[in-house]
């Protein structure tokens, strides 16, 4: 196919390689992984699983499957391709950001949507910590306040949604109090549990 | 790999007919402006009413019951807007009732009405897409101004029985509106034996260019104008004749009357050979839309563990244009909501595919389509979380 038919296509060149040849997709039915995790749902669009071998703290090996759009496909193999050889403390700190960059970029509407690789890998280290039985030094290090007047974390919000306890601004109101204070956090809240649900395949 | 187009996108827009484009060339030389009482006024003005009489020999109407208007969107809109006219002040009449799978121009135009507390009454389908009559001849009151549904449907093809929707219509008084943006030129068309009151369509669907349309507006109704400030179609569409446009989806429609059997049955043996060649060689799929009350070139399929987007995306590698109903290929995070009313759930929509073929579908398109979509399908759902 010529240039000039494949130069106006919707994703960047690095994408595109990423979608035509994803890498390290996992289609060894008995792979036997150090950690797993899944994220997403079919119904909204876009599922994710990761899966981990770890050695001496670092991701030995990373693969994926993921049901998807052509950015989830790209992002999940672009991520795959980042965290290999990353500490544990690394990998659980890859955000959706540091996958775009290293994609050249994604439309605007699919940098939420469609980047969930980074959250399928942490949940795939939090697994891994759980069935070595260690504590999970990195959960805590990454909660953030969100409302300041009550003391509610990005954590806890996450865990309600992921529970299915919470799908609304208004339920995490009444059940956290969240925003009832000074309300600065509410429209922050609001997009993160909507994150959530589309994480934990709430939707 | 070649540059060659596999085009199976004819639902979203046509290629415009070589005849076409050299009857819309022409016109160009028709420069004047066809109100004005010159000479050149007046040829432009014979090139329009001539045109007006062609796409009324397509639709069943007669020549002074067409309007030309920009395109389907507009002729929906102008009919929706009627509410607020004089032709329903008086009568106690308000109510809308309209489909849940309206094109976007109908469903949009119809929920900002209720937003403004206009009463809007939305009926369901079944899993094939057809109109639950049941519930329409429930809802057909004295209160109902308007009946608004399409004779086909854009995403999965569905043909309504517009004539009995229409009798439900008269029996409550109310006047019939009919979407026939798909259906004109593909289908055969009896505006007059159908009996609606108007009726939409749009040139671009049927091989003319993009920004022309018609609204057929039975005899003895006058409407209200949605564009206002001129004399242009008896008071009712002002703006200055758009000659080439007009003269374009004259010519289209008349190739499309005279080609339409012709067309319509070698289309659909190229739409079934596709659909029995994805059925023998794709486990696991579902088809969407009517088994026979279909457009002759429409065949959507559900593709589980295969996303549409990245179906569509692989096709076009090859060449091959579709459309999917997935929420990524839209911006939004919804997918169809046509393939939602139906009720096949948010992982089959996620998954469509649209093959619209039109008058150049050619065996050869349908031969390579079969020849590469089995693998992408396979290879999608080889990476999924399935």
């Amino acid at each position: 196919m010529s240039d000039s038919f494949m130069n106006d296509w919707v994703y960047t060149d690095t994408v595109k390689e990423h979608f035509m040849n994803p890498k390290n997709i996992l289609n060894d039915p008995d792979y036997q992984d150090d950690g797993r995790g899944m994220v997403g749902s079919m119904a909204c669009g876009d599922q994710m699983l990761v899966v981990i071998k770890v050695e001496n703290d670092r991701i030995a090996d990373c693969k994926w499957k993921t049901y998807g759009c052509a950015s989830a496909i790209a992002s999940t193999s672009m991520m795959s391709e980042m965290a290999a050889g990353m500490t544990l403390d690394e990998a659980y700190n890859l955000t959706p950001q540091m996958i775009t960059d290293a994609l050249g970029g994604l439309p605007q509407h699919k940098f939420h949507c469609s980047v969930l690789g980074d959250k399928a890998l942490r949940a795939a280290i939090d697994d891994y910590l759980e069935r070595v039985g260690r504590e999970n030094p990195f959960k805590k290090k990454i909660a953030k306040i969100v409302c300041e007047c009550k003391g509610i974390t990005d954590q806890q919000i996450e865990a309600l949604v992921k529970a299915g306890t919470v799908d609304t601004l208004e339920q995490l109101q009444q059940e956290t109090g969240l925003g009832t204070v000074c309300g600065k956090c509410k429209s922050l809240a609001e997009e993160m549990v909507e994150e959530f649900r589309h994480i934990y395949g709430r939707e | 790999m070649s540059e060659k187009i596999f085009y199976m996108d004819n639902n979203a827009t046509t290629s415009v007919d070589p005849a076409v484009r050299k009857a819309v060339l022409e016109s160009f030389d028709l420069y004047g402006n066809a109100s004005s009482m010159h000479g050149p006024g007046r040829h432009a003005s014979a090139a329009i009413e001539k045109a007006r009489g062609q796409v009324a020999a397509l639709l069943g109407a007669d020549a002074d019951e067409i309007i030309f208007t920009s395109g389907g969107s507009e002729s929906n809109n102008t009919v929706l807007d009627l509410v607020f006219s004089d032709l329903f002040s008086g009568s106690g009449r308000k109510r809308i009732i309209t489909s849940s799978i309206e094109h976007p121009s109908v469903v949009e135009t119809v929920e900002s009405y209720r937003e403004k507390g206009f009463p809007v009454t939305i009926i369901g389908v079944d899993s094939t897409g057809k109109l639950n009559m049941d519930e329409l001849r429930k809802e057909a009151r004295e209160d109902v101004a308007l009946i608004s549904i399409m004779t086909a449907n854009n995403e999965i093809g569905t043909i309504q029985d517009i004539a009995e929707i229409t009798r439900v219509a008269a029996s409550c008084g109310a006047l019939m509106h009919t979407d026939a943006v798909q259906a004109a030129g593909r289908i055969p068309l009896d505006l007059h034996g159908l009996g609606v009151d108007f009726a939409s369509i749009s040139g671009h669907k049927f091989h003319a260019p993009k920004g022309i349309g018609a609204l057929f507006v039975r005899k003895g109704l006058h409407i209200a104008p949605l564009i206002r400030g001129g004399h242009q179609e008896g008071g009712q569409r002002a703006g200055t004749y758009n000659t080439p446009g007009i003269v374009g989806i004259g010519a289209a429609a008349e190739i499309a009357l005279r080609l339409m059997e012709e067309d319509g049955k070698r289309i659909a043996m190229l739409r079934d050979r596709l659909r029995r060649g994805i059925e023998a060689s794709i486990p696991d799929i579902h088809i969407n839309g009517h088994p026979v009350d279909i457009l002759p070139g429409t065949l959507n399929v559900s593709f589980p563990g295969a996303e549409g987007e990245s179906i569509l995306l692989y096709l076009d590698m090859e060449g091959v244009a579709v459309s999917t109903g997935s929420a990524c290929a839209t911006g939004s995070l919804e997918p169809s909501y046509v393939l939602i009313a139906t009720g096949v759930g948010a992982e089959l929509a996620h998954g469509s595919i649209r093959f619209s073929l039109g008058r150049y579908s050619t065996d050869e398109d349908v031969d390579f389509v079969l020849s590469k979509l089995p693998s992408i399908i396979l290879r999608l759902r080889e990476m999924s979380t399935l």
